[in-house]
């Protein structure tokens, strides 16, 4: 149970040009806890964590670990004084081996020379205990993400730490490993460390946190024992109003056309997805349930152009179809909003009118450039119609929140005129208010424009409210389909785990 | 002061401050700088001597900012000038009777397709190998010069059919030299390309974001490979300026370091080397500063082997002005230099 | 099937390239034993050694900067300053030919420094920076000398026509004694040391080495200076051979330490090198040469035409082994 505090964070302040990143956050962790850091983004969690492991020095404030005062400058800093982080992103090298990314930094030695015999046997006895039986020798970027998820965490964890943080160590794991890492973490809780959870799944904080702190536009919002808090409140807390308007509209639930806009015939991509059929209707949404690693962006890249499949074919209003490039799906009126934003969606240092005629003058071509006027108009129109925030249409995109962005980047697809809409996690990581305004955009598109949406989300919520059929994928297979009444939470989990088709 | 800080910090202030920087002291330790006589029918002076010479430069870093734009690089310019000059010049022979063996016309277009086509190798490298631009364009840097050497046979042909000289000299009956009309003529050529078409998007595009650029329906690959294309034919028309100014193949000299000074234009001009926005004007300009900062040396008496001292000097000062960490450290803003360091960083969390 | 996944598993291997690499001049240097009378001899190999001594340190020290993810282009220049300030210290100053050596050491030490400074402090790119290297270390060059400075310095010349027997008829020279020594250091110093891993680190994702709390700053500069101290050791390697200064020494030695790396399995993104493996890549070039010795009728420009091949057909190769790797990735 809880024992003394352990780190104590006092009047912590922030401020970076234009922004105060945090005002006034208290924040304390006992050993032996695990601590929900929570609150939507830009509420503050990623500078919380990044001033205390010394990546951003502090405008104002104290750190006390285990009641002396600390200043770390640098994570090494941070490390010496025993709190060591996960990241989200995996930060290790990969060039290196498994065994050399956990001791890189503090190998042993003998002699003055690196002991390379007890790193590859402590490196394989620390993985062990993780029940993760991996030749160390090999390079980390011959492993899967989880693995290399893995080998953060006991990196972490060996270095004698007593905070240890996560930084949405969950949100590249499927449920298996996830559940896996759990009950490493509870293990090391029960050693006496604190640990401080960063995540976005409300699931999971309340299966494994013993308090929660929610932080809302920098400022400290307060700090609760989780049997303490219900769901809802913690969600209002967060985004600072109550839930509401995001059940109001009502998607189209009997979708009339029952036209076939694209079809998958037995598609196979080695390692990606096997023997996929789909027929995608015209105005429907469709979502491709599953978890993480079942196939559902992979197929949705085939569709799009990006990856080419070994086997199969596909056909758009019956006449087949072969797309070597992206740019052959946009001429037969495909869109794709890419999952990760940051490094497939948006051109950081383009203006936001330029992001969103980008697709359109691709489709276009070099040589039909389209004039200034017609640019700034199609610019304005789509700021105005998905109510955009920006200073001006000129403003870089990169200085845009993240909701704003994946605005955008729909601006730049809804602006070609797609038939088929694909949308890969399009709610990722940004707040809720935009989330429930996105999604009610993607049933109007669907039921007034006669749009095809196919609809790619980890939330199962999300999926619930806004899809007339579901795919749902397992292990790279498409293992069911599902509409009307059988989108329901059971069904959803109930197909995912195994079931009605098999 | 708010007006002060837009200007110091357009893109084109650095370049043309230099430039007036240079003037200035020309203008008062140089006499007869800005004279300009008109003599035989020509215009002659030390300004149209440092335009006739940064014209070469200019055509190259025009070629090069589109490259460097894509995030790109190209260091076999100068290898190619050296191959366009060996080509154009054997086939218009080096023959004592003055006479050309292939006509002139011909043999030039001859030389800037190969160039195009050795643009074209650099750019297959690039775009469909992927293999790192300054790596892909090592090779021909390698080999250029040796290749440059076959085509002539080991030695230096000297052309002495008269109207190759006027492509890096002047047309009888013009006042300027005809350098500079080929560069003027390729700035405009490029500029109401960029205007009409989207290739300087694209380029910019790709530069900023290659990943996102594909996933938009961009061609990349494209693009890529026609700006090394592009830059091939900047060096083969460079290396006909100046082979023609010499009026000879020199495999061993032609273009010598050139890439470099194409490369520090554009950097001068504000385009940064990791690619995206990039400044043509900046590059021009910056090509006449470096060829009148030459001119200035060797004006107050510096030889041409000690220049580069003084080229490397400038080049640090220049650097050191656009680095940001150099500028903090003088505006006295409390950042220390370690948050600098984590600018990328510091972004998504700004934007989060 | 199973023969293409062994084929995988063997281009997978971490030694993949330095085998190509070994057997490339294995097959070369048969060509030449078959072609060329006299090239069985093992004068002819150890020669291999002296002719490329100085060649040998300079692909050592752009090996650390290249495994950063960095590029030092002006290692030619430092060589010819190097020795252009030993050949005018030891002339026309008379100092002790050890003193100057020491000296000129610290001097290419705190070039690589003052490089590794600019392009760490400030944020400015290598290529760059380096550049202006080159140009000033040239420049400077011009500025003691336009004309070549003969050493004349008995001690110097003594250590030049040395000759170490290793066979009773092969012999090395004192330049190549430095070069293995100097491989040899910095291999066990890339294997077996903090700074080494740490170098393997930066040049495999900066911003994680920065978060595991690596000292990056320290260690990117460092390998600036490991590169400058190497350029002017080769510096007085290639001054034992050529017993002169003169300003159009070792120019482009940068691009050929370069191809040698790349050629001995050093990938230009980072991270990944070996350094016996650059060893062989600097032999590869020197078979050439010799090959064209040789011959005698061909022009020495053929090397340069040669090695541009298998600087391509090594990154063309490298490129294969990434897309494999990440194939084999994919289907796991």
């Amino acid at each position: 149970m809880p024992g003394n505090e352990l780190l104590t964070m006092r009047g912590i302040c922030k401020y970076f040009p234009g922004v105060k990143a945090l005002q006034n956050v208290d924040f304390t962790l006992k050993s032996g806890e695990i601590h929900a850091l929570v609150g939507e983004n830009g509420a503050g969690k990623s500078t919380l964590i990044k001033v205390l492991t010394g990546v951003y020095p502090l405008d104002a404030g104290e750190i006390f670990m285990c009641g002396k005062q600390i200043e770390p400058h640098s994570p090494l800093d941070a490390q010496r004084e025993n709190i060591s982080t996960v990241y989200q992103e995996i930060n290790l090298c990969p060039n290196l081996s498994v065994a050399e990314n956990i001791f890189i930094g503090r190998e042993p030695r003998k002699m003055r020379m690196i002991d390379w015999k007890t790193i590859n046997k402590k490196a394989k006895e620390l993985l062990n205990d993780l029940n993760l039986d991996i030749d160390v020798t090999k390079t980390l970027d011959s492993f899967p993400v989880a693995v290399q998820q893995m080998v953060a965490i006991a990196r972490a964890i060996d270095i004698e730490a007593k905070v240890l943080i996560l930084d949405e160590p969950t949100s590249s794991l499927d449920e298996v490993e996830t559940q896996h890492l759990f009950t490493v973490v509870r293990k090391l809780k029960g050693k006496g460390l604190g640990i401080i959870f960063v995540t976005h799944f409300i699931n999971q904080i309340y299966e494994l946190c013993d308090r929660i702190t929610i932080l809302r536009n920098g400022e400290l919002v307060g700090t609760y024992n989780t049997e303490e808090l219900p769901r809802v409140q913690l969600i209002s807390k967060m985004i600072g109003k109550e839930l509401g308007d995001i059940q109001s509209v009502s998607k189209n639930e009997d979708v009339k056309s029952k036209e076939v806009y694209m079809t998958a015939n037995n598609i196979t991509s080695y390692g990606c997805i096997n023997n996929f059929n789909l027929d995608i209707y015209k105005g429907e949404v469709l979502g491709f349930a599953g978890l993480l690693g079942s196939g559902r962006t992979e197929t949705a890249e085939i569709l799009f152009g990006i990856n080419k499949p070994d086997k199969g074919s596909l056909s758009i209003e019956g006449k087949p179809v072969k797309f070597s490039d992206p740019s052959d799906a946009v001429n037969h009126k495909i869109a794709f909003c890419p999952e990760d934003r940051k490094t497939q969606g948006i051109i950081g240092d383009l203006s936001v009118r330029e992001n969103i005629i980008l697709a359109m003058q691709a489709k276009n071509g070099i040589w039909s450039h389209i004039p200034l006027k017609e640019q700034e108009r199609i610019a304005d129109e789509y700021i105005k119609l998905l109510q955009i925030k920006v200073s001006s249409k000129d403003q870089l995109i990169k200085n845009l929140s993240g909701g704003n962005q994946q605005k955008v980047i729909i601006a730049r697809w809804l602006a070609t005129n797609p038939y088929l809409l694909i949308l890969d996690e399009p709610t990722r990581g940004i707040d809720i208010g935009t989330k429930a305004e996105i999604q009610k955009m993607i049933i109007e598109l669907a039921k007034e424009k006669d749009m095809s949406v196919i609809f790619i989300s980890s939330e199962i919520d999300e999926m619930i409210r806004t899809c007339t059929r579901l795919a749902v994928l397992r292990d790279r297979e498409k293992v069911g389909e599902l509409v009307g009444k059988d989108i329901n939470s059971d069904e959803i989990m109930k197909t995912i785990a195994g079931g009605v088709d098999q | 002061m708010t007006t002060l800080k837009k200007i110091t910090s357009h893109h084109l202030f650095l370049p043309i401050f230099a430039l007036f920087l240079l003037l200035l002291f020309n203008a008062f330790f140089t006499p007869g700088f800005f004279m300009i006589k008109f003599q035989n029918g020509q215009l002659y002076g030390r300004v149209i001597d440092i335009l006739n010479r940064s014209s070469i430069l200019i055509v190259l870093s025009l070629g090069m900012t589109l490259v460097i734009g894509t995030g790109g690089i190209d260091i076999s310019q100068g290898s190619v000038i050296a191959i366009s000059g060996a080509i154009c010049c054997y086939l218009i022979g080096g023959s004592g009777s003055g006479e050309a063996n292939v006509p002139m016309f011909i043999a030039c277009i001859a030389a800037i397709a190969a160039c195009a086509i050795l643009g074209a190798w650099n750019g297959f490298l690039v775009s469909k190998l992927k293999i790192q631009p300054m790596v892909a364009t090592l090779i021909l840097l390698t080999a250029g010069r040796g290749i440059a050497m076959l085509i002539t046979k080991g030695q230096n042909i000297t052309v002495y059919y008269k109207p190759f000289t006027y492509i890096g000299n002047t047309i009888p009956g013009n006042i300027l030299p005809t350098t500079i009309f080929i560069a003027t003529a390729m700035i405009i050529l490029l500029v109401i390309t960029l205007k009409k078409t989207s290739i300087g998007m694209f380029v910019q595009s790709v530069g900023i974001n290659s990943t996102a650029s594909h996933y938009t329906g961009i061609k990349v690959n494209k693009i890529i490979f026609m700006v090394y294309v592009f830059s091939g034919i900047c060096a083969g028309i460079a290396g006909l300026m100046e082979s023609s100014m010499i009026a000879a193949a020199d495999p061993n000299n032609a273009g010598l370091n050139m890439e470099l000074d194409a490369i520090l234009s554009v950097a001068l001009g504000g385009t940064l080397l990791s690619g995206g926005k990039f400044y043509l004007g900046g590059s021009v300009i910056g090509a006449i500063t470096i060829q009148t900062m030459t001119t200035t040396l060797y004006a107050v008496g510096v030889s041409s082997e000690q220049l580069p001292v003084y080229k490397a000097i400038v080049v640090i000062f220049i650097c050191l002005l656009q680095s940001e960490s150099f500028k903090a450290l003088f505006s006295r803003i409390p950042e220390n230099l370690k948050k600098s360091k984590l600018t990328e960083d510091k972004k998504v969390v700004m934007k989060v | 099937m199973s023969f293409k996944k062994i084929w995988e598993r063997i281009v997978d291997s971490k030694y993949f390239s330095f085998g190509v690499t070994i057997v490339l001049f294995g097959i070369l240097y048969a060509i030449g034993i078959l072609n060329f009378k006299g090239f069985s001899k093992s004068q002819v190999f150890f020669n291999l050694f002296i002719d490329n001594a100085a060649l040998i340190i300079a692909t050592v020290g752009i090996t650390f900067v290249l495994l950063i993810g960095g590029i030092d282009i002006s290692i030619g220049s430092v060589v010819a300053l190097t020795c252009m300030v030993s050949a005018q210290l030891m002339e026309n100053t008379k100092l002790d030919a050890g003193i100057v050596t020491i000296l000129v050491l610290i001097m290419g030490l705190a070039f690589g420094f003052i490089q590794g400074f600019l392009i760490t402090k400030f944020n400015m790119q290598p290529f760059i920076v380096t550049l202006a290297g080159q140009f000033f270390a040239r420049g400077l060059t011009c500025v003691i000398s336009t004309d070549t400075i003969n050493i004349t310095n008995e001690t110097y010349n003594a250590i030049a026509s040395a000759r170490i027997y290793l066979l009773p008829k092969g012999f090395i020279s004192a330049g190549v004694l430095i070069a293995i020594l100097t491989l040899i250091i910095s291999t066990i110093v890339l294997r077996y040391t903090k700074f080494g891993r740490n170098i393997y680190a930066l040049g495999g994702n900066e911003q994680s080495a920065l978060l595991m709390g690596l000292p990056t700053g320290k260690t990117k500069i460092a390998a600036y200076t490991v590169c400058g101290f190497c350029s002017s050791l080769a510096g007085v390697v290639y001054s034992l051979i050529m017993l002169s200064g003169y300003p159009l020494h070792a120019v482009g030695m940068e691009m050929d330490a370069i191809s040698s790396s790349v050629i001995g399995g050093t990938l230009l993104s980072g991270g990944v090198a070996f350094l016996p493996g650059t060893l062989f890549g600097v032999l590869i070039q020197g078979v050439i040469q010799t090959f064209i010795t040789f011959n005698g009728r061909l022009s020495a420009w053929w090397t340069r035409i040669v090695i541009a091949s298998l600087l391509c057909l090594f990154i063309v190769m490298q490129s294969l082994i990434t897309k494999n790797r990440k194939r084999i990735n994919s289907n796991n």
